[in-house]
């Protein structure tokens, strides 16, 4: 195995452009280490990221916000500007195993994992983010929920990583929230999880909102349905309700040993409607 | 190919050699000789190998050992002032806060990183704040206290 630490994006991406066999991005490696060691994958060249100065910032820009894709979790926890800008992304981010975890693992590694449980993605489908893709071809910016196109699997092509999420500005009285279902108190992977970004007018009323699950499906699910039950309500308990069921019709979960179909889709509707009102408050929502 | 890392460890200029593939924990293990550090799970579960790098707390298991490169490492090894313990590793042996002891290193480490960022922990945060450290000895009450107490002391109360 190659292992090299280019500096910059352009040389990540020539790295892996020419890459004979199996080339691998390393992030944080909470992931990717596990793999390797598990004989999952034989790695021919690893490319850390971690030497590239702009995957190492989290910057304010007139669009919102960009995230580089080697900041780790721990790193987003202690930017207070972000969490004030986006509570639910960076509450789902510090979900993702322990404090020794925080400190490698990222959201894009996250990402790029395409695991269906991925505690970040909801949060970041939810918030309507992009992630930003530089390969041989140039870059180019894909919504979150185009990136993992089954478990395992990214639309990613030869050569292309993922340089940075980009997350939009925030409006007035906008807040977002993610929960997710375990069953021990941490240190854990979600049974069902949801995210709900949500923006609301001058008096209460949902004006803009995406909703999204994870661990219900292949990938994570964007659920249009889900955002149109609660557009135009003050989240009343109607509202909800019917929050609840789109919810619970999106999903199209497998039995495994954290549980049953039946639990998923119930639970979904569950926290989708405590997450709507935890973004809710947040977006000074009463 | 090996890779020729150059690193601080401890605040002591260390080089060694290594394979691309071989993590930070054997390579402290194996080539620096540093066997503070332990592998339990291998995978990011138990803490066990837990170490700071530049700062940070991580499981050394899940760091190439090439990471290493210029950054500043810190094990267990550097926690003690010559032959004075630091205040945690006493109050660990006053509370007899370990009984097979391969978790301890990492939960002392883990501990000091939690003490870096918040002095004042209630029982919650420590309990959340260690979640990635395993100990099957003690049922942790034990590790809790001796954290308590340590971060007391730390704090001159």
């Amino acid at each position: 195995m190659q292992y090299e630490a280019p500096l910059t994006t352009q040389a990540a991406v020539a790295l892996l452009a020419k890459a004979k066999g199996n080339a691998f991005v390393l992030a944080g490696g909470s992931d990717l280490l596990v793999r390797m060691k598990g004989g999952f994958i034989e790695p021919d060249l690893v490319v850390d990221i971690k030497r590239i100065k702009a995957m190492r910032e989290v910057k304010k820009t007139a669009a919102g916000w960009t995230i580089g894709a080697a900041v780790s979790c721990a790193e987003l926890g202690e930017n207070k500007a972000l969490i004030k800008a986006w509570p639910g992304v960076v509450e789902a981010a510090n979900l993702i195993g322990s404090k020794q975890v925080q400190g490698r693992c990222t959201i894009v590694g996250n990402m790029c994992n395409a695991g269906p449980a991925a505690d970040s993605v909801p949060a970041m489908v939810a918030a309507g983010a992009r992630a930003q893709i530089a390969g041989p071809k140039g870059r180019r910016a894909i919504p979150v929920e185009l990136v993992a196109i089954g478990p395992g699997k990214t639309s990613l092509k030869k050569g292309e990583l993922v340089e940075a999420i980009l997350l939009p500005k925030r409006p007035a009285h906008s807040g977002d929230a993610y929960l997710r279902f375990i069953p021990r108190s941490e240190m854990d992977i979600a049974v069902v999880s949801c995210g709900i970004s949500l923006t609301l007018d001058g008096k209460g009323m949902v004006k803009d909102a995406r909703v999204s699950l994870g661990a219900v499906a292949p990938t994570v699910l964007l659920v249009p349905d889900a955002a149109r039950a609660i557009v135009g309500t003050n989240l009343d308990d109607a509202a909800l309700e019917k929050l609840g069921r789109a919810c619970s019709a999106a999903c199209r979960p497998i039995d495994d040993k954290r549980g049953t179909v039946e639990f998923r889709t119930k639970v979904a509707a569950v926290l989708a409607k405590r997450a709507a009102k935890i973004a809710y408050t947040r977006a000074g929502g009463k | 190919m090996s890779v020729k890392v150059s690193t601080t460890i401890n605040g002591d200029s260390v080089d060694f050699i290594c394979e691309p593939d071989e993590t930070l924990l054997d390579a402290l293990r194996n080539r620096v000789g540093l066997t503070g550090a332990k592998e339990g799970c291998g995978t990011g579960d138990c803490g066990a190998c837990s170490i700071t790098i530049d700062g940070r707390l991580v499981c050394s298991c899940l760091v190439l050992g090439a990471e290493a490169e210029g950054r500043e490492i810190e094990t267990v090894e550097g926690m003690a002032d010559g032959d004075k313990l630091h205040p945690l590793q006493r109050k660990f042996i006053e509370h007899a806060a370990l009984q097979c002891g391969i978790c301890t290193p990492g939960f002392l480490i883990a501990a000091r990183a939690l003490l870096d960022r918040n002095p004042d922990p209630d029982e919650e945060e420590i309990r959340f704040g260690l979640a990635g450290n395993l100990c099957r000895c003690t049922g942790y009450d034990k590790i809790v206290r001796a954290v308590q107490d340590a971060a007391k002391e730390m704090r001159g109360a």
